[in-house]
């Protein structure tokens, strides 16, 4: 399983972004995509702000869950009150010989019960959940900085440590 | 002499009962608007930025200190500099920020100690900008030093007040140093012949 995590500003400008792994049954925490999908995953999430801006307004909530998905990527949203989007793109490992497709993922949901394997089941929408809320915690305090303008990247060692420790907690 | 344990107890009873309180992000966010408006002025010159903070607490101290003594109700000198720092770090800092730093590395003529900060609230939430200088230029609680210098000014004594470390630098403590330079004699009026 491999996470690709944005969060993306007010004027749909990313503010951050981080490539992981899953650390859960013996995960080693890295990335697999391959160098297209690496280009691609940006183009892709993004893509999905659409669909956020149509879901947005049907609940209050803020976790709305799994709300895209393009062939094997699946993306999670979670919206902050001002409107700024934390994205996390996940990529079930494809089935031997299915590649990245949707039959893929299909395969894999019946082989196995982990959250990895299983993007849309309560357990994963859990996990992303928490990852979720601890990366928006650390997102505020990290916009209360003195130093942090509205709307600016996000380049403190800080927060990208908690978001790393985050995603090794809960995925 | 008082002791530590009554100045610890004096700073505790005026904190519950003649204190206003406010809330501490208001402060902390009013202090760290200042400090990266005076980097964005001085166009990122931290040492310039530390002078002005310094200054500005300078000119808090000077009359601060009128408030501490009211508050704390003070009718009598510190009998030497080791009581002044007693009642600074557990009086002062008490009532004012409500923390109390820990007085420590005296030297042996009791001229300078140092203030070590487990908790800094002006400093909650600051990350310092990341562009290679702040970290080793910009002491974010100067103001700090300035109010001690301003202050102890106005009670007869002139102290040299820096710090020399900040954990928003990676240091392991926060830790100021206090030194004092002189006690300032009572100007006599000028002799009327």
């Amino acid at each position: 399983m491999s996470y690709y995590f944005a969060i993306i500003g007010t004027q749909d400008n990313p503010l951050f972004e981080y490539e992981f792994g899953t650390s859960k049954q013996g995960g080693d925490g890295q990335a697999h995509f391959n160098d297209q999908a690496r280009h691609l995953n940006q183009f892709v999430l993004h893509s999905s702000l659409d669909i956020v801006e149509e879901v947005q307004w049907t609940n209050g909530q803020s976790y709305l869950k799994a709300i895209d998905k393009f062939f094997n990527n699946y993306i999670s949203c979670f919206i902050t009150g001002s409107n700024v989007k934390l994205l996390l793109l996940h990529q079930p490992p494809s089935s031997p010989g299915g590649g990245a497709s949707g039959l893929g993922a299909a395969a894999s949901t019946r082989s196995s019960t982990s959250i990895a394997a299983n993007p849309t089941s309560p357990q994963t929408e859990e996990a992303v959940k928490n990852f979720f809320t601890e990366a928006y915690e650390n997102y505020v305090k990290a916009t209360m900085s003195p130093f942090y303008r509205a709307n600016m990247e996000i380049r403190n060692p800080v927060f990208r440590a908690r978001v790393v420790a985050a995603g090794r907690k809960y995925l | 002499m008082m002791s530590a344990s009554k100045a610890s107890r004096l700073g505790e009873e005026i904190w519950k009962t003649r204190i206003d309180k406010v809330n501490s992000e208001l402060v902390v966010l009013t202090y760290g608007t200042i400090v990266a408006q005076l980097c964005k002025d001085f166009d990122s010159d931290y040492v310039e930025v530390n002078k002005q903070l310094d200054k500005m607490g300078y000119n808090i101290g000077l009359r601060l200190i009128e408030d501490y003594l009211a508050k704390s109700n003070t009718m009598r000198r510190c009998a030497n500099f080791r009581e002044t720092a007693e009642m600074i770090a557990k009086v002062g800092f008490k009532i004012f920020l409500n923390i109390t730093p820990t007085i420590t590395n005296w030297t042996s003529d009791s001229k300078q100690f140092s203030l070590v900060f487990d908790e800094n609230p002006l400093a909650d939430f600051v990350e310092l900008p990341d562009d290679g200088r702040a970290q080793d230029e910009l002491w974010f609680s100067n103001i700090l030093c300035g109010v001690l210098r301003g202050a102890l000014e106005m009670v007869q004594m002139q102290v040299e007040a820096h710090f020399i470390s900040d954990v928003l630098r990676g240091n392991d403590t926060t830790e100021m140093r206090i030194s004092l330079i002189r006690y300032i004699d009572d100007e006599l009026p000028p002799e009327d012949d």
